[in-house]
């Protein structure tokens, strides 16, 4: 690592950028050997269990429940039941008390909780360190302010609880997803039932014990863990009066036929097949990292990715070249390694997803380049890919891949960059480049997204509304207009009821 | 003798025009032959209203609510017809003062929905409400004009196009509107108004790919059906009432865009 040479420019550079390994301590966290479901503030034994496992080596981590009908329908009266005695009465500033103490709570616990979501999810450390937690604590700290504070949020509106909220979350944000979705329920003056993703569902899991810690009273969030089933179960149970879900779109889809009629109310943030637009005028060395940045994020397990590069004809080159070049320096491997900038893949079964569109991308006549570098031998692992001349209707143009992988496409105008960029039944999210402040505006303008990110990617907050167009779901999540979809309302007949 | 008078033929509204169904059918309603739209006419209506959304949606807002105000002007000058069409005098100036209600929303709604964000971070971060797109709206039967007006003003007002299956039974105060809309500023193709069975007409809208929203106001039965017929595009189904007034019906047809930009010298 002391060697240096001379470049070209004469800046003096390592020979080469191997790290030595800088693991981050596992010991941290104790795992049980088996979990229950969380109901009613008690640990109950599931009836059925599967192996969670660590993707990055396969190795099992713990037994969890699948639950049942029955476990959900346990669940669902013991949200019921806390709703009813007390928890829609507590308050608003003390519901907001215990809100800011779970906030507390996850900021104290927080390198246990990024550690357990690496080992459990695949994600790099530096990841769930810098990113996951710090927002999920965030998050809570937000819509704790809120509780007191939603008659002034909803003027003559009159704001009130929906009731139990069941609540069914994905894999790739396992407790921010968790935190999207129970601080503003909580906030309401809901109790939620929760269901973590079948792959994810240790920080969940851990999150109990922030609850105990909190002292929030029993009931008023209950989580049962388990597969599509288990969500079905929520989806369907007769005590649950609203429906907030994070997923794919076919999943979207069948749960809002499922609801149609009941009345029930739902929220669906689904998947994405984002345009990331670079225009000839913008700074290529941000804006290369902002393509990194916006496809091999968390393996590109994000719904918002910008997996659809759109570059300006008359720097297609020097992008590709640069985007090349950054891709070899991109260190993928062990996501408790805090040098690690790309993880494991989440599960077999989704790495075997994007293996079949790779593989058609490939026989669609798309041209592959992978970053070169060592995978690991045990795991779930891909390679950082790009694919070059793709056209818009090859599958790794349309569909979701939800893994590392982007398609680079070209535009001439503004306005072919706008068709091609809304040429698709998603609309979550989009990104722009360029360094002419008018064309900013000009493109967000017409960008059929629920954000735009201009001149970056990727950033969250709680204070900033997130949901899609079209394909992409209904609902906001964040800020003031995420606590509509928990709150009854006068005078609103607004989507999802 | 007395002079015969010259009736009129009731015609469907499509992107502008007043064709008849392209099926040749009609039915009798209110003692009048009335145009029954077929499922081509619902599509015709949902490509007119497409291709006239963008424009309508790009309009400034001062601009969009001075047309709608138009409107209210158009409707006041046929008081007279409109309260044959419906309950009387009382209902049309309901709806006309509702029609200005909407029209002064217009350039506001933006800053009751809207928001700016305070994110923990250095960008600029503001949220704006932009229309949904093409709107499928099933009038209520009852009341027949302000019902109708109660619909499809929010949806206009947060720049939407319309595609309205006119209520079954009284489908004439529907017809009188589209020509009042007619001599309006409403640009061809933003109202777009089908008469007949709503039962052969709703399902075709609740399905259709290229419709981003659909108003269940006058779906009676068949809501549950027409609800899982919109998962198909994971449509937003409102569940309108037929006198409701406030900018939450406006908010119900917006999407909501967040736009980021880094903060930097």
């Amino acid at each position: 690592m002391t060697d240096l040479e001379h470049t070209s420019d004469s800046a003096l550079v390592p020979k080469d950028w191997t790290y030595a390994p800088a693991p981050e301590a596992r010991d941290i966290v104790t795992l049980a050997e088996r979990y229950g479901h969380f109901v009613g503030g008690e640990w109950i034994d599931a009836a059925e269990t599967y192996t969670t496992i660590s993707p990055a080596t396969e190795e099992p981590l713990a037994e969890v429940g699948q639950a049942t009908p029955a476990e959900v329908e346990q669940a669902v009266t013991a949200a019921r039941a806390a709703f009813d005695d007390g928890w829609s009465s507590v308050s608003p500033s003390e519901r907001a008390k215990y809100l800011f103490r779970i906030a507390r709570v996850l900021q104290e616990r927080a390198r246990e909780f990024a550690v357990l979501e690496s080992l459990n999810g695949g994600k790099p450390i530096k990841e769930s360190r810098d990113v996951d937690l710090p927002l999920a604590a965030a998050h809570f700290f937000y819509y704790a302010g809120w509780a007191d504070k939603l008659e002034y949020a909803f003027p003559n509106q009159r704001p009130r609880p929906i009731g139990v909220a069941g609540q069914i979350i994905p894999w790739n944000f396992p407790l921010l997803m968790l935190a999207w979705k129970i601080a503003p329920a909580l906030a309401a003056g809901n109790t939620v039932v929760l269901k973590p993703a079948e792959t994810t569902p240790l920080t969940a899991l851990l999150f109990c014990d922030v609850l105990r810690q909190a002292e929030l009273p029993p009931g008023v969030v209950n989580i049962v863990t388990g597969d599509g089933s288990t969500g079905a179960a929520i989806v369907t149970a007769g005590g649950v009066d609203k429906i907030a879900f994070t997923g794919s779109t076919e999943v979207g889809k069948a749960i809002q036929r499922e609801l149609a009629g009941t009345g029930k109310k739902l929220t669906l943030e689904l998947g994405g097949k984002a345009a990331n637009i670079i225009f000839d005028d913008a700074a290529l060395d941000q804006a290369v990292e902002g393509i990194v940045n916006g496809i091999y994020f968390n393996q590109g397990h994000v719904c918002c990715a910008g997996s659809r590069l759109l570059v300006q004809e008359s720097i297609y080159e020097p992008v590709v070249d640069k985007l090349k070049r950054r891709l070899a320096t991109l260190r993928v491997g062990d996501p408790l390694d805090k040098n690690s900038d790309v993880g494991a893949i989440n599960s077999k079964q989704q790495l075997e997803k994007i293996r079949e569109l790779v593989a058609a991308g490939e026989e669609e006549g798309a041209e592959i380049y992978q970053a070169p570098c060592r995978l690991p031998e045990k795991g779930y692992w891909f390679a950082p890919t790009v694919f070059t001349n793709v056209a818009q209707s090859y599958r790794i143009a349309q569909e979701e891949i939800f893994g590392p992988v982007l398609s680079i496409l070209t535009f001439r105008t503004p306005d072919e960059a706008v068709e091609k960029a809304n040429n698709t039944p998603y609309g979550l999210s989009a990104g722009v480049w360029t360094e002419k402040g008018s064309r900013i505006l000009w493109m967000a303008e017409r960008l059929r997204a629920g954000v735009v990110w201009a001149n970056t990617y990727n950033r969250f907050d709680p204070s900033s509304p997130f949901g899609g167009y079209k394909e992409s779901g209904f609902g906001r999540e964040g800020g003031r207009h995420g606590l509509e979809p928990y709150l009854q309302l006068d005078e609103s007949e607004a989507f999802g009821g | 003798m007395a002079r015969l008078p010259v009736k009129k033929t009731y015609k469907l509204f499509i992107g502008g025009a007043f064709p008849r169904s392209e099926s040749g059918r009609t039915y009798e309603a209110e003692g009048q032959n009335v145009a029954r739209a077929s499922r081509k006419d619902a599509r015709d209506a949902v490509r007119a209203a497409r291709a006239a959304f963008p424009k309508w949606a790009a309009m400034t807002a001062y601009n969009r609510g001075q047309v709608l105000y138009r409107t209210a002007e158009m409707v006041e000058a046929r008081t007279a017809e409109f309260a044959e069409l419906c309950s009387g005098r009382d209902e049309v100036e309901r709806s006309v003062d509702r029609v200005v209600w909407y029209a002064g929303w217009a350039d506001k709604f933006a800053q009751v929905i809207g928001s700016s964000n305070p994110v923990a971070g250095p960008y600029f971060n503001f949220t704006v409400p932009e229309p949904t797109g093409v709107v499928a709206t099933l009038a209520p039967d009852e009341p027949p004009l302000l019902g109708l007006v109660t619909r499809i003003a929010p949806a206009l007002t947060g720049g939407n196009a319309v595609v309205v299956v006119a209520s079954e039974t009284h489908p004439l105060a529907a017809i009188e509107l589209a020509e009042a809309l007619a001599t309006s500023d409403v640009p061809g193709g933003v109202v777009n108004i089908l008469t007949g069975h709503r039962e052969e007409l709703a399902p075709w809208l609740a399905a259709h790919m290229d419709v981003n929203a659909i108003d269940l106001a006058g779906a009676d039965g068949s809501a549950p059906d027409l609800e899982r017929a919109a998962a198909d595009n994971v449509k937003r189904v409102v569940r309108g009432r037929a006198d409701a007034q406030s900018p939450w019906e406006i908010a119900a047809f917006v999407e909501l865009k967040t736009v980021w930009h880094p903060v930097g010298r």
